[in-house]
C-alpha cells in the first residue's frame, strides 16, 4: 500500500471577488521512504495542496477529492480525528519558525506537550525524549537550551527546533513547506544536511516544497512541478533535471543562474507573469508564456498523461 | 569598463551603533560595529557585487554611502567629491546621481500614488521647471524601457505583481539618469522566472546607461552572473575582494569557499555527492565579536594566531585582496 495517495484533489477558496480554485485536479502517489519535491512559483498552489492534505486550510477554503494516508481518507475527516494523525504520524514544518513557535512558552513546554498528548508520556520521559531529539538535530547544549524561549535562538536554530518538534512522534511523513527560504545559505546547507540524515535514519518520507531548484536536486527522489494549481510535470529527479519534458520545467531550469554555469550569456528568462488565479484561461495556463505553444493549447486544457512508466506531463506537445 | 579611474571611493568606512546596555540605572553603552573599516573603490560603469550572510553589514554599508545612515568614521568620495561632510541640502542634490532599489518592491512604493506619480516624483523634485508634457513623455519612455505597458500608467502599486513592482522601482530610480545605482537584494523576493527577467533588465540598463552599480545579494549565483568584481563581507568587515572570475575560480578566504560550497546546484548528481554542510554553527553575536579574526569560531583552518591577531588586508594577487592568516593558495 502506498503511503499517500492523492486523487483528483481540488481546493477552492471563497473570496470577495468570487471563487478561486487554488488546486486543480491533482493526483499522485508516494511510497514509504520516498522524498517528493514540489516546485512552483508563488501562487502555484503548492502550499495549498499540502495544507489541504493536512486539513489546515483557511476557513474560507475547502478541499474536494481524496487524499488517502496509510489507508485512511483525510479529506473531510473531522478535526478530532485528524488531530490524532497530525503531529503524530504526519507532521509539518513551515517557512518562518518564529511565527510557528509560541514566544511565551519555553521550548521544553512546547515539545513535551506533543509527547504527552500523542504518546501519553510522563513529563520526565517527554523531556528526556525532547532533549534527545534536539541533540539529533545538532542543537549544542540541548539539556540547558531546552528551558529557553524561542527568541533566544537564532533563525537556523529555531528551524532545527521546529524539525525536532515535528519528529518527536517519529512521523511517517514530514511535510516541509519552504523550510530554508528564510535562512542564510550556510545555515540552509546545515538544515538540508540534518534532514537528509534523519530521513535515512528514520526511513521517513518527506514532501519538500521549495522554489529553489538546487535544494530540490539534493533531496528529492521524485519531483512534481506545479503551475497555476495544476501538475505540469511529474518525474524522477534525474529526469527532471537532465531531460525536462514540459516547457515550463525547462524554462525554470534555464532561468536560474548557476554557480557552476556560464556567465557570458543573458539568463533565459520565461517572459510574462504567472496568470491571475481568478481568471484562469480555458486552455493551458502556461500558454501566454510558452515558447512552444500550439493552437490547441489556447482552447484545450492538456491532461496529465504518462510519457513512460515513471513520468507524467500535462502538455499537448509530444516531445520537447 | 575601459576607464579605470575610481568613480566612488570609500575609505575606512565605519558605521557603529550605540546600543543601550542591560539594566535600567547603569546604562553602560555597548557598541555594535555594523560596518568596520571598509574600503573599496568602484570604477565607472562597473558592477560590484556584495555578498555575505544576513547581518554582515552589507545593507548598512551602502546606506552609509548614500547618506541614509550616519557614518561614524571614514570618507566617501563620489567623482572626487567628499560626501560625508556635505550639509543635508547639498547631499540631497547629490542624490540625483545616486539611486537605490530595495528588496521588497511593494513595500517601497507608496500605495496611494499611481505609477505615473511614483515614477515622476523625482523629476518634480529635481527638475521642477520641466513642463507637464515633457514629464509625461519621460515617464512613458522609461516605463517602456523597463517593460511596463503604457496603459498601466494610472494604476496603483497593489495591482502589480512583485516583478512588475520591482520594474516600477527601477523606473523611478533611473528616471533622473543617475550615475550610481545601488541594488539592495533586488531579486531575492521574486520567483525564479521573474528573477531572471529583472537580472537581464538590470544588466542591459547598466550597459546602456553606463551605470556604476553596487549589487547586494546573499545569492552567490546571482552575484556571479551580474558582477564585474565581488566583495565578500563577514561581520562588518570585508574578507575578500577580487574580479568575478578570479574570485569564483580561486577563492582564497575559507569563508568565501564555504559560502560557495553551501549554494545548492540544480544538478542531482552534484548535490548527492556533497557530504555535510561546509560551515557549522551560526554567526557569533555582533555585540560580542570574537577576538582577532571574526571568522575564527567557524573556520576549519583556525589556529592560535587567528584569536590573537586580526588578519591584515593584503593583496595576494594583483587586484585580489584577502584578510586571512591562512589563505587558500
Amino acid at each position: 500500500m502506498p503511503l499517500l495517495t492523492v486523487n483528483k484533489l481540488n481546493t477552492h477558496f471563497k473570496t470577495m471577488d468570487g471563487e478561486v480554485s487554488a488546486v486543480n485536479d491533482i493526483s499522485f502517489t508516494m511510497e514509504k521512504g520516498e522524498t517528493l519535491g514540489i516546485v512552483g512559483e508563488s501562487g502555484s498552489g503548492k502550499s495549498q495542496l499540502v495544507l489541504s492534505i493536512m486539513g489546515l486550510l483557511a476557513t474560507n477554503g475547502w478541499a474536494e477529492g481524496s487524499a488517502c494516508f496509510q489507508g485512511q481518507e483525510l479529506i473531510g475527516l473531522p478535526t478530532k480525528e485528524i488531530n490524532k494523525i497530525r503531529g503524530n504520524r504526519m507532521a509539518m514544518i513551515f517557512q518562518d519558525p518564529m511565527t510557528c513557535l509560541n514566544g511565551y512558552l519555553t521550548i521544553a513546554r512546547q515539545m513535551t506537550e506533543v509527547l504527552i498528548l500523542h504518546k501519553g508520556m510522563s513529563m520526565a520521559d517527554a523531556r528526556q525524549r525532547s532533549i534527545e531529539m534536539l541533540e539529533a538535530v545538532h542543537i549544542p547544549d540541548a539539556r540547558n537550551r531546552i528551558s529557553r524561549y524561542p527568541h533566544e535562538f537564532s533563525g537556523g536554530m529555531r528551524q532545527r527546533v521546529m524539525i525536532a518538534m515535528s519528529l518527536l512522534c517519529e512521523p511517517d511523513l514530514l511535510i516541509a513547506d519552504e523550510p530554508t527560504t528564510a535562512l542564510d545559505v550556510t545555515v540552509q546547507a546545515q538544515i538540508i544536511d540534518v534532514m537528509n540524515e534523519l530521513r535515512s535514519d528514520m526511513n521517513m518520507s518527506i514532501i519538500m516544497i521549495t522554489h529553489d531548484l538546487g535544494v530540490i536536486a539534493g533531496i528529492s527522489d521524485n519531483v512534481l512541478v506545479m503551475y497555476a494549481g495544476r501538475i505540469c510535470e511529474y518525474a524522477p529527479v534525474d529526469d527532471i533535471f537532465r531531460n525536462p519534458q514540459h516547457p515550463y520545467t525547462r524554462g525554470l531550469l534555464h532561468s536560474v543562474p548557476r554557480l557552476d554555469g556560464d556567465t557570458s550569456r543573458a539568463l533565459h528568462a520565461i517572459p510574462g507573469n504567472p496568470p491571475n488565479m481568478q481568471h484562469l484561461p480555458t486552455g493551458c495556463a502556461f500558454y501566454e508564456r510558452c515558447e512552444f505553444r500550439l493552437e490547441i493549447c489556447l482552447s484545450q486544457q492538456p491532461a496529465l498523461k504518462h510519457i513512460d512508466d515513471l513520468r507524467q506531463k500535462a502538455c499537448h506537445l509530444e516531445a520537447l | 569598463m575601459d576607464s579605470h579611474k575610481p568613480f566612488l571611493d570609500v575609505s575606512n568606512n565605519r558605521v557603529w551603533f550605540n546600543i543601550p546596555g542591560p539594566g535600567v540605572w547603569q546604562r553602560k553603552k555597548q557598541i555594535l560595529k555594523a560596518v568596520d573599516d571598509v574600503s573599496f573603490q568602484l570604477r565607472e560603469a562597473e558592477t560590484l557585487g556584495v555578498v555575505g550572510e544576513s547581518g554582515c553589514g552589507k545593507s548598512t554599508l551602502v546606506r552609509g554611502i548614500l547618506g541614509l545612515e550616519t557614518i561614524t568614521e571614514g570618507s566617501v568620495k563620489l567623482n572626487g567629491e567628499e560626501l560625508t561632510t556635505l550639509d543635508k541640502n547639498t547631499l540631497r542634490l547629490k542624490r540625483r546621481d545616486m539611486q537605490i532599489i530595495f528588496q521588497d518592491p511593494l513595500a517601497s512604493l507608496d500605495p496611494r500614488m499611481t505609477v505615473s506619480e511614483i515614477i515622476s516624483e523625482p523629476l518634480q523634485v529635481f527638475q521642477p521647471s520641466l513642463s507637464k508634457e515633457d514629464r509625461k513623455q519621460k515617464v512613458q519612455q522609461i516605463m517602456q524601457r523597463v517593460g511596463l505597458l503604457p496603459n498601466q500608467i494610472n494604476r496603483y502599486p497593489h495591482e502589480f505583481s512583485g516583478g512588475q513592482a520591482q520594474r516600477i522601482g527601477i523606473a523611478r530610480a533611473l528616471i533622473l539618469k543617475p550615475k550610481l545605482l545601488v541594488c539592495d537584494e533586488p531579486v531575492s523576493a521574486l520567483d525564479v522566472s521573474i528573477q531572471a527577467q529583472i537580472i537581464n533588465l538590470l544588466m542591459d540598463l547598466q550597459q546602456e546607461m553606463g551605470l556604476s552599480m553596487i549589487f547586494i545579494a546573499h545569492d552567490l549565483s546571482v552575484v556571479k552572473h551580474i558582477s564585474h568584481r565581488v566583495m565578500v563581507m563577514y561581520m562588518g568587515k570585508v574578507v575578500e575582494m577580487a574580479s568575478r572570475d578570479e574570485l569564483f575560480r580561486h577563492p582564497r578566504h575559507p569563508y568565501t569557499k564555504a559560502l560557495m560550497e553551501s549554494i545548492p546546484i540544480p544538478d542531482p548528481a552534484i548535490e548527492r555527492a556533497k557530504r555535510g554542510a561546509p560551515l557549522t554553527g551560526d554567526l557569533p553575536s555582533p555585540m560580542d565579536p570574537p577576538s582577532g579574526c571574526n571568522f575564527r569560531t567557524r573556520c576549519p583552518k583556525a589556529e592560535d594566531i587567528c584569536a590573537a591577531e586580526t588578519p591584515e588586508w593584503n593583496e595576494k594577487n594583483p587586484d585580489h585582496w584577502v584578510a586571512c592568516h591562512f589563505p587558500v593558495i
